[in-house]
């Protein structure tokens, strides 16, 4: 589904991502973790599309297509999705009008007709019961005055709206207390399916135990520099990053 | 200047063919004061507003041409079928072309007027925003009071439906100095809203030099609407001087969309106790459109209120002033007012001149104002066509997101359905709805 190969980026002229070669299959779920600085959130940036990042080196395929010469509502139509770490707030624009225009946008991308009102307030309704989101919510402006916890939720909610083939995480957990989290990654969990996949990005490990990953990778320094499954996520939290460094550190000694 | 020469031969035959006219004292004080302050050149309140050019042209004055409806209907606002309509034609107030649709209002020509009962009202408080606008521009339009209106809106009554002010310009032979001058008076426990739109006919050259004076009364409550979305080869400065005599409230949005030089003069006078007063600006421009709103809160008594938000989407090579002043005199103890201004540049070219002016001389007060200028929310860009939208509809999504906080205060719901379209096609906005 998503192939990156030796994924070199940056921003202006600091390099952030020095080689990430990364495989992620249909129906997998992948979790990037590693300490802060070292390139997870330029990683989901430049996957989703955004601007002031540079790729100077490598690809990165998605189903098929050239990742990197789609614009980021391309992505979106190809069925990439972004849960962004800080949701943009956007007063005057309510969240059901904006959710409204991309689900139809993306139809329209796909050569499918606009849902009409009918449809689209049943695919609503059925969407918000599954986060548990309340109608109010979304009649208000854009993550304006949203709780941390409303909006996450309020991204997840997006993401089972577009019903993306990849998703990717950014940080969903961060500054979300344990109840919230447990919504959020039963969301995800129920969106989850074998033919969709989802990439968590996290600094921590609780999320992950919540969304139970296939493959563990550790991010040092804008490299993958270990691979596991979710076993590496506990020894990483048990043990802090602390140990991939002096393991790195190891292997250009030798 | 050979202008003015012609305005001074107007006024003299003006006043020789109207000697017994009850306007007369009114207008001969206000041409002195014109001849006295000139059209503004250098002038404080006229920094970024260059009006004299236009007083090099010639123009002519206060004449009225035939129109009729049917070469209206571009400008008719929507829900005209039930409102009050009032039209002006060059200045001119024509009976003809109004409708009046309400039996709480009253609608008399200024020159009857001041014979009528309501010579008190007239002579109490036609000019009294001579106070503010110390210009000649303002003088000038008070020199020429003739053929206006007064508005009187019965005591305790409730105008249901709209009333409806055009303001056209009919220059399709030669350039149009037109000066639309009239009085509204809310009685007590008196409710009206009023709309005002302009439009021109004809492609020379206009110049719109318009006052309107509003007066509310004790527990009335008075809005008023102005939509300015006139051709590019019209100006006008137009003021609208609203003064609350008892407690009352009042509530005025302003939407500039297009024209030549555009200068609105705003006054909010609250002269009485517990009075309160919204102020909302919408201007949205391109091409060379310069937009220009000076804006006076004046709390004269204690324990007034008033907010006010201007919000400003500037694109191509237009120009934007704003100018709040807001006046809190010794007595107005326990003033509660505050002042927003905020804009959007959208090109290199594009420029706007911001400042707010607050004037405080008591000391239990709460004032507040801030003024930003940036660009579309790049952030808010990339989070929107990371949904798949794309930048161009993105963009005028959160354009309009931008508008509609003052967009929603436009009371009447054709009217915001009307401005609302407006503005939706001027951003090129493609809902799907």
């Amino acid at each position: 589904m998503l192939t990156i190969r030796n994924l070199h980026a940056g921003i202006e002229e600091i390099k952030i991502l020095n080689g990430i070669n990364l495989e992620i299959r249909p129906g997998e779920v992948h979790a990037i973790m590693g300490p802060n600085g070292s390139g997870k959130s330029t990683l989901a940036s430049v996957l989703a599309g955004r601007e002031n990042y540079e790729v100077t080196e490598g690809s990165v395929d998605f189903l098929g297509k050239d990742l990197l010469e789609l614009s980021p509502e391309e992505r979106a139509g190809e069925g990439l999705f972004l849960a962004f770490q800080y949701p943009v707030e956007i007063p005057g624009l309510s969240t059901t009008n904006f959710v409204k225009a991309a689900v139809n946008e993306i139809r329209k991308y796909r050569g499918q007709d606009p849902l009409d009102a009918v449809a689209f307030l049943k695919l609503m309704k059925e969407k918000m019961a599954l986060m548990n989101i309340d109608q109010s919510l979304l009649s208000r402006s854009l993550n304006e005055g949203f709780s941390g916890g409303e909006k996450k939720r309020n991204e997840i909610f997006q993401m089972a709206m577009l019903q993306p083939k990849l998703a990717i995480l950014d940080e969903t957990d961060s500054g979300l207390d344990i109840d919230a989290i447990r919504i959020v990654a039963n969301g995800v969990n129920k969106l989850k399916s074998k033919d969709n996949a989802v990439l968590v990005v996290t600094h921590y490990q609780r999320l992950l135990d919540y969304i139970i990953p296939d493959f563990v990778h550790v991010l040092y320094n804008g490299r993958i520099v270990k691979t596991g499954t979710k076993e590496l996520a506990f020894e990483l939290e048990e043990k802090g990053y602390d140990f991939i460094k002096s393991e790195v550190a190891e292997e250009v000694d030798r | 200047m050979d202008n003015l020469q012609y305005i001074r031969n107007k006024f003299d035959q003006l006043q020789a063919e109207n000697a017994t006219s009850g306007l007369q004292a009114i207008r001969k004080k206000a041409f002195d004061s014109f001849n006295r302050l000139g059209i503004p050149v250098k002038h404080e309140e006229w920094k970024y507003t260059r009006i004299s050019p236009l007083f090099n042209k010639e123009y002519k004055l206060n004449q009225a041409t035939p129109v009729s409806w049917k070469e209206l209907e571009e400008i008719r606002l929507p829900g005209y079928e039930q409102a009050t309509e009032l039209v002006f034609v060059n200045g001119i107030f024509s009976f003809p072309l109004s409708t009046i649709r309400s039996s709480h209002i009253l609608v008399m020509p200024l020159e009857e007027a001041v014979k009528s009962e309501y010579r008190e009202i007239i002579s109490k408080h036609l000019g009294h925003s001579g106070k503010y606008q110390k210009d000649g521009i303002n003088a000038l339009n008070t020199a020429f009071v003739k053929d206006g209106v007064f508005l009187f809106v019965k005591k305790g009554q409730i105008v249901e439906q709209p009333v409806y002010i055009y303001n056209v310009t009919d220059s399709r032979s030669g350039n149009v100095l037109s000066q639309p001058r009239s009085l509204v008076y809310v009685s007590e426990n008196a409710q009206v809203q009023i709309v005002e739109t302009y439009g021109t006919l004809g492609l020379d050259e206009s110049f719109t030099n318009q006052v309107l004076e509003i007066i509310v009364d004790r527990d009335a409550r008075a809005e008023y609407y102005k939509i300015q979305n006139d051709s590019a080869h019209t100006n006008q400065v137009s003021t609208t001087h609203i003064r609350q005599i008892a407690k009352s409230y009042t509530h005025t949005v302003t939407i500039s969309l297009n024209g030549g030089i555009i200068r609105n003069n705003l006054n909010l006078v609250l002269d009485a106790e517990y009075c309160e007063g919204h102020l909302y600006g919408l201007y949205l421009q391109k091409g060379q459109t310069h937009v220009d709103n000076h804006t006076v809160v004046d709390n004269v008594k204690p324990n007034c209120f008033s907010n006010e938000l201007y919000k400003g989407i500037i694109d191509e090579r237009a120009t934007g002033v704003f100018n709040g002043k807001i006046f809190v005199q010794p007595q107005a103890q326990k003033t509660n007012a505050y002042q927003s201004n905020k804009n959007i540049l959208l090109s290199d070219d594009a420029s706007v001149n911001t400042k707010p002016q607050l004037e405080i001389f008591a000391d239990d007060v709460k004032c507040s104002h801030g003024c930003t200028v940036g660009r579309l929310n790049e952030e808010g860009l990339f989070y929107l066509q990371s949904r798949g939208i794309p930048s161009k509809i993105a963009r005028s999504l959160l354009l309009h997101a931008f508008a509609i906080d003052v967009l929603e205060h436009i009371r009447p719901e054709p009217i915001r359905e009307y401005v609302d379209k407006l503005i939706s096609e001027r951003l090129e906005f493609d809902g799907h709805d």
